[in-house]
């Protein structure tokens, strides 16, 4: 099959006016005919369903949580990116495509993302009137701050909860069309596989997790919004319930995987602290507006700092090597996460770690500077001139307070230290997955009637995503684009009626569901789960982690397929497939998590360049930066399922053209 | 500076098969638990130990490990979310704990918020009251007017904030003696109260989410304010008294 991204022509800046324009639409009164599943109530989802629910189409939800409200997107902390230009420091709708496409690595399409630029607008505008309370300056005005990779402040925030707000804010607009009965909502309930009846996505299979019973449900359409699949690692910034299970099923039915490899590695995450970890935690970004991030310059104080015989705070200020100001003076501290993750790698790799564990992993993000100067501020509005450095203290440290109070105490909990006294400890963890399912213009995924949304798709974000542009993508993809485009491909549906679910092909999937969960509960090996979970995690992070090269990828691809072959001869699966049983849960995601991740390692084996979140140690130029190579390269890595083993996938490429930006060498110094 | 150490606890953890069984109290020993390790991942630790000796892990809820999501629950030791305050049971650490602690693990015990499986309950109760009016019926149409159009003063948006800060938990309910939903209604209530984007169908609103959460089987106030003491969130008991007013105010209208 040919890859047709159905990019309109035109002008960028009126090629989705334009396209909608000319985009079929279904009736009012012929809406309530048509059925449409959407798994996943995070962002995407939730905004998705209760836009679909209100044109009046029938709509059934599916969430594995207990409720909407806790998907995911609810963690997202630092903000959301509009091209508002409130702050009247030259952003604009261009501005915000472009520093997406360059932070992206050139590897996005420009026709997608300019229109996630020029819908940003609409977001803000659609959660405001939704009650979203956005943070507010003193004239009552929505307050802005600035992410990595820009250079203007066009990020709105709600303290450090924004994703909280924004997915509440979907949540009730969702929960407004349940009452309404305009959107039927399956809460614990998982999908486990897609359901094709004429070469169409026609359903869909889901068990039910507290019954354990298998259902089968019909739509004219299928959408997924399941999220990313960052915890192929185990460890990772990711709810431990986030799975790839309805992207991979839909992927083995036939939708094309694109760029698996591409994963974000968040520059500031707590770091690990022993074995016993179940996950990471992120530190917003929005803290690298304030804070400066460190280690020491002399080697012999980085190992007294690990052996615990000094402390940051006994550092003097010029044996300190702030290395993202030293390296990327432009940018300083707010270069792209992919720039700062490896920058903090390279310096622990050097031997200056600070975490006195045995990782020996970490870098410092230092508030103390920012305290002094709010501090000073503050005095001054105040009225106080010549304040003392004791009220200076002070005063910084409520506005740091006021500004990341929320932050500041979650870290407080998880490590016991006070980040106001002492600076935080910070590494690099698994974040985001850039790549995910196909899709074309519409969100269309190879699969005729299958959509996929949100993180769960690779399309906007190119080979590094840039701060506070997920909760974009999710609101932008589910209020904004799919209504349109979905209804262009539902016009044609108007008489097919009500689809049986007794057809055989839904009665094929459902036995292919059985037999996996009955192949499960009968290894009655002797390791669980979670052992195959965190084995899989570990070649993961070592071989197609923050960095990779050849030698280590072919190693990871045959090591994962081992790996697989013993989950199925070794595992155990307690209880039975008849009632709420988590570790079978577990399991059916774990098994679609090794063959994902062997295909990730056959994805950055066949990428011979280094770009955004892909870095092959063998690409790079003499400072370390990524070497990309737009010559061989510039494309979108597709591959087709053609059996388990992933070597056995086969390799489509989407070209890239830019028609509206020149490509540039990524540079942030 | 963390210091990190390893302790042995005891554990008396409730275990019930599902809805229609009836629970029990089951002892078990849990060594080298580190005391950097969050309470979860020590559950995590004893499922583990019962999977190996080919034992029913424990069943409990749990999602972002982030304290954001409001999935986690748990009564510990006789309070929601446990000993610490202002957190919710994935950010409670062991090293609140000392070697050799006993330690009672028990589902939220509510009226409205039935047992499923072992810790885990059903607190869809939450959503359908939310369903009946926790919104603003705005289109998602996105052909609003330009945000900056409303300005809200600081201090409201900041109150709203505080409110909408509520996670959904059940905290609140799990701890009241009389099993209130009232803090988390009335924050919804207040959210939507305190913006003028809510305001228009304020009296709806409160009339109806407040039936609604009357029918799931919620008690009432008397104002013991255990609700405020263990929210992880540090819901406020003024989110209950405007929602008050703001009933009797859509009574009086």
């Amino acid at each position: 099959m040919k890859l047709d991204s159905k990019i309109p022509a035109g002008h960028i800046s009126t090629k989705w006016t334009d396209y909608k324009d000319h985009l079929k639409l279904v009736a009012p009164n012929n809406r309530g005919k048509i059925d449409v599943i959407i798994v996943g109530t995070g962002l995407a989802g939730a905004s998705a369903a209760a836009s679909l629910g209100e044109m009046g189409y029938s709509v059934k939800a599916f969430c594995y949580q207990d409720s909407p409200r806790r998907a995911h997107s609810i963690a997202a902390q630092g903000g959301i990116n509009a091209a508002k230009n409130y702050q009247n420091d030259g952003d604009s709708i261009y501005r915000l495509f472009y520093d997406t496409i360059k932070g992206g690595d050139y590897r996005a399409r420009e026709a997608n993302v300019h229109r996630l630029a020029e819908v940003s607008v609409n977001i803000i505008d659609q959660c405001v009137a939704q009650g979203v309370p956005f943070a507010r300056d003193y004239g009552g005005l929505l307050d802005n701050r600035s992410f990595g990779g820009t250079q203007v402040q066009r990020t709105f925030y709600a303290a450090g909860q924004t994703g909280q707000q924004l997915l509440l804010g979907a949540y009730s607009a969702l929960s407004r069309q349940i009452g309404l009965g305009h959107v039927k909502m399956y809460n614990r309930h998982e999908m486990l596989d897609l359901v094709k009846v004429d070469g169409k996505a026609r359903g869909i299979i889901a068990r039910n997790l507290i019954t354990g019973d298998l259902e089968r449900h019909s739509a004219h359409a299928v959408v997924i919004a399941t999220g990313g699949y960052g915890n192929v690692y185990f460890l990772s910034t990711n709810a431990m319930g986030s799975n790839v299970t309805a992207a991979w099923k839909v992927h083995k039915k036939g939708a094309y995987f694109a760029n698996p490899c591409y994963v974000q590695i968040h520059p500031t995450c707590i770091p690990i602290h022993g074995t016993n970890q179940s996950k990471l935690t992120l530190m917003s970004e929005s803290l690298r507006n304030s804070g400066r991030i460190w280690v020491p310059k002399k080697i012999e104080d980085a190992e007294a700092i690990r052996a615990g015989k000094l402390k940051p705070t006994q550092i003097a200020e010029e044996d300190r090597d702030y290395y993202l100001e030293r390296r990327y003076p432009a940018f300083g501290n707010l270069v792209p996460r992919d720039v700062a993750s490896r920058a903090a790698k390279e310096r622990c790799d050097a031997g200056f770690g600070i975490e006195n564990n045995a990782t020996g992993e970490g870098v410092y993000l230092d508030f103390s500077t920012e305290i002094e100067k709010k501090g000073k501020e503050m005095a001054y509005i105040q009225g106080d001139h010549n304040p003392s450095k004791e009220t200076v203290i002070k005063l910084g440290k409520q506005w740091i307070e006021e500004k990341y109070g929320n932050l500041f105490t979650m870290y407080e909990k998880i490590t016991d230290e006070n980040p106001y006294e002492t600076p935080m400890k910070i590494y690099p963890a698994v974040h985001y997955t850039m790549g995910g399912v196909w899709v074309d213009y519409n969100l269309e995924s190879t699969i005729p009637g299958c959509f996929v949304t949100g993180e769960a798709n690779f399309s906007d974000h190119g080979a590094n995503r840039l701060g506070a542009s997920a909760l974009m993508q999710g609101l932008a993809d589910g209020y904004f684009v799919l209504p349109y485009t979905i209804s262009d491909y539902l016009a044609d549906d108007i008489r097919t009626g009500h689809i049986s679910t007794d057809l055989p092909e839904f009665v094929e999937a459902e036995n292919d569901v059985k037999g996996l969960i009955d192949r499960l509960l009968e290894v009655k090996g002797s390791k669980s789960v979670d052992q195959f979970h965190k084995e899989l995690g570990l070649i993961m992070w070592n071989k197609v982690g923050m960095a990779r090269n050849e030698q280590g990828l072919k190693e990871a691809i045959v090591e994962i397929a081992a790996l697989r072959e013993e989950f199925y001869n070794n595992v155990y699966v307690p209880g039975t497939a008849h009632e709420l049983n988590t570790e079978l849960e577990k399991a059916l995601r774990v098994a679609d998590f090794m063959e994902l991740g062997q295909l990730m390692a056959v994805d950055a084996l066949q990428r011979k360049e280094s770009c955004g979140g892909h870095f092959r140690e063998e690409y790079q130029d003499a400072e370390g930066e990524t070497l990309r190579d737009d010559e061989n390269f510039k494309f979108v890595g597709a591959w087709e399922y053609k059996g388990p083993e992933a070597t056995q996938a086969v390799l489509h490429k989407e070209e890239l053209v830019y028609e509206f930006i020149t490509i540039a060498a990524r540079n942030y110094k | 500076m963390a210091s990190s150490k390893n302790i042995n606890i005891n554990l008396k953890v409730w275990r019930q098969k599902n809805a229609k069984t009836q629970g029990a109290m089951e002892t078990y020993s849990l060594a080298d638990v580190s005391t950097d390790s969050s309470f979860l991942e020590m559950l995590d630790q004893l499922n583990e130990q019962l999977i190996g000796e080919k034992k029913e892990p424990v069943a409990f809820d749990h999602d972002c490990r982030e304290g954001i999501c409001g999935m986690c629950s748990l009564f510990i030791n006789g309070q929601a979310h446990g000993p610490e305050m202002g957190v919710t049971t994935c950010q409670l650490h062991m090293r609140k704990f000392k070697d050799g602690d006993t330690i009672y693990v028990e589902p939220f015990r509510s009226k409205a918020f039935p047992v499923i499986k072992d810790l885990m309950v059903d607190r869809s109760s939450f959503d359908r009251i939310q369903q009946a009016g926790g919104f603003v019926s705005v289109n998602t149409s996105g052909n609003t007017q330009d945000a900056n159009n409303i300005p809200v003063p600081k201090h409201d948006a900041d109150r709203a904030f505080e409110a909408a800060a509520c996670i959904g938990c059940g905290a609140c309910v799990a701890t009241c003696k009389n099993g209130s939903a009232m803090l988390f209604v009335g924050a919804k209530v207040s959210q939507y109260a305190l913006l003028p984007q809510g305001k228009i169908e304020a009296a709806t609103r409160v009339q109806n989410m407040v039936r609604q959460m009357d029918e799931e089987g919620f008690g009432n106030c008397t104002n013991t304010g255990a609700c405020e003491i263990e929210c992880p969130k540090g819901i406020s008991l003024e989110n209950i008294a405007r929602m008050n007013r703001e009933y009797l105010k859509a009574t009086l209208e």
